[in-house]
């Protein structure tokens, strides 16, 4: 049982990881990331959403007719999008000004709608939980390296803090459009090398061990 | 009336809504690999925009403020959004199968397109009276079409370049992007703000 519910939770953070290896979600993650805090909070408000409508969805799962299931995933959602919006704008205004409409289009973020009919609307709550908690932080890991990586780039440095040297010229491009686009395209390609080693270390290590077997 | 226009011309081009304010990526990097496809794509998503826009805008004026139901915004909206979705749909189906047939899973996906959410939103946050927003809406359409029928034509040429093999498939297309959105970057000087 735990190990069935550690199996949902960690696959969201490599294997099948929302941002980098689904592809899903890509609005909030290419528009906030322009520096580490944004990503955060996108991840944070993201990750509550994802978790909270998993929940319910799994919850009330027999109660929903399938015909009108996306229609009712869909109100859930923006329910609870509305909470994430205004206890944003209550506590961060700050934030909340900043983010401005990519708060409330959580709600057609696909990876939440993803998780409620692909997992949620089919398995018990608790594993629903352990679930879209899983993808919710292999995003929010997701956003955050984006942002930062961005933010390093375009400013020197990490929240106020200089990392690189004097003389590195800012590269104001990576707070543009642009520079998302081109940051999130190569981290994908070191994604799927890292991955790609991995494997055909796994396999090698396979073959040793199968001859290993068959030579004793 | 230039007003308009110039809402018209921000919204298509200079501040691109695919490539400045990354609304509706997904279908800009799932149905981006045929000409046609996107073409028809972009159609249909632009004539759900023009219907999404029109109606948010009548409710939002009309139902929600004169009721202080502010609070009721994205839920609204995105009931709307997906009964002009299904709309849209029904109709296709009928008039024009082969498009119907082509978009396939992509059709009920504009659902989730942030593009149409974001419009509204955009829309609603900017005060936009109504010719505005429908402006902005054929803008925003025309925009997401030329978008993703530019990334269609540069994809069919990229199938047949070698490309890395750990960057096929999506790191290119999004480094093709990053390139299409430097070139849009170029446009920001027409209008002067």
């Amino acid at each position: 049982m735990i190990k069935q519910l550690y199996q949902d939770w960690i696959k969201g953070i490599w294997r099948n990881n929302p941002v980098f290896v689904q592809l899903l979600g890509m609005c909030p993650t290419l528009a906030v990331t322009t520096s580490l805090i944004n990503g955060i909070a996108m991840g944070c408000a993201t990750c509550f959403v994802l978790v909270a409508s998993s929940l319910m969805v799994s919850v009330i799962r027999r109660l929903i007719p399938g015909e009108v299931r996306i229609a009712g995933f869909t109100i859930i959602i923006a329910t609870f999008v509305t909470v994430a919006e205004l206890f944003l704008a209550a506590n961060f205004p700050l934030l909340s000004k900043t983010l401005g409409p990519y708060v409330p289009l959580i709600i057609v973020n696909c990876i939440i709608l993803g998780r409620a009919e692909a997992f949620a609307s089919k398995h018990s709550p608790i594993r629903a939980l352990a679930d879209s908690f899983g993808m919710g932080v292999g995003f929010t890991l997701s956003l955050v390296l984006l942002g930062s990586i961005r933010e390093l780039f375009a400013t020197g440095g990490i929240i106020g803090t200089r990392i690189l040297p004097a003389s590195f010229e800012n590269w104001v491009v990576m707070i543009m459009p642009a520079g998302a686009f081109l940051t999130l395209g190569f981290l994908i390609g070191l994604f799927n090398m890292i991955e790609s080693k991995l494997k055909s270390h796994k396999v090698t290590m396979s073959q040793g061990h199968m001859t290993q077997v068959k030579n004793s | 009336m230039t007003h308009i226009i110039l809402i018209f011309i921000a919204a298509a081009v200079t501040n691109n809504f695919v490539l400045a304010y990354f609304l509706g990526v997904c279908p800009f990097l799932g149905v981006s690999k045929r000409i046609e496809s996107a073409f028809g794509m972009g159609l249909a998503t632009t004539f759900v925009m023009c219907v999404a826009a029109i109606l948010t805008w009548l409710i939002y004026h009309f139902l929600l403020i004169p009721f202080n139901l502010l609070f009721l915004r994205n839920v609204t909206f995105i009931l709307v959004i997906a009964s002009a979705v299904q709309v849209v749909e029904m109709f296709l189906k009928k008039f024009n199968p082969v498009l119907y047939r082509a978009l396939g899973i992509y059709l009920p996906l504009i659902t989730t397109n942030c593009a149409i959410l974001g419009l509204a939103l955009f829309m609603v946050m900017r005060q936009y009276n109504f010719f505005e927003s429908v402006a902005f809406a054929v803008g925003g359409g025309v925009g997401f079409t030329f978008a993703l029928t530019v990334m269609a034509g540069i994809r069919e040429e990229l199938e047949m370049a070698d490309v890395p093999a750990s960057l096929k498939g999506a790191g290119i297309t999004l480094i093709t992007a990053g390139l299409l959105a430097l070139i849009f970057m170029g446009f920001a000087g027409i209008i002067a703000t």
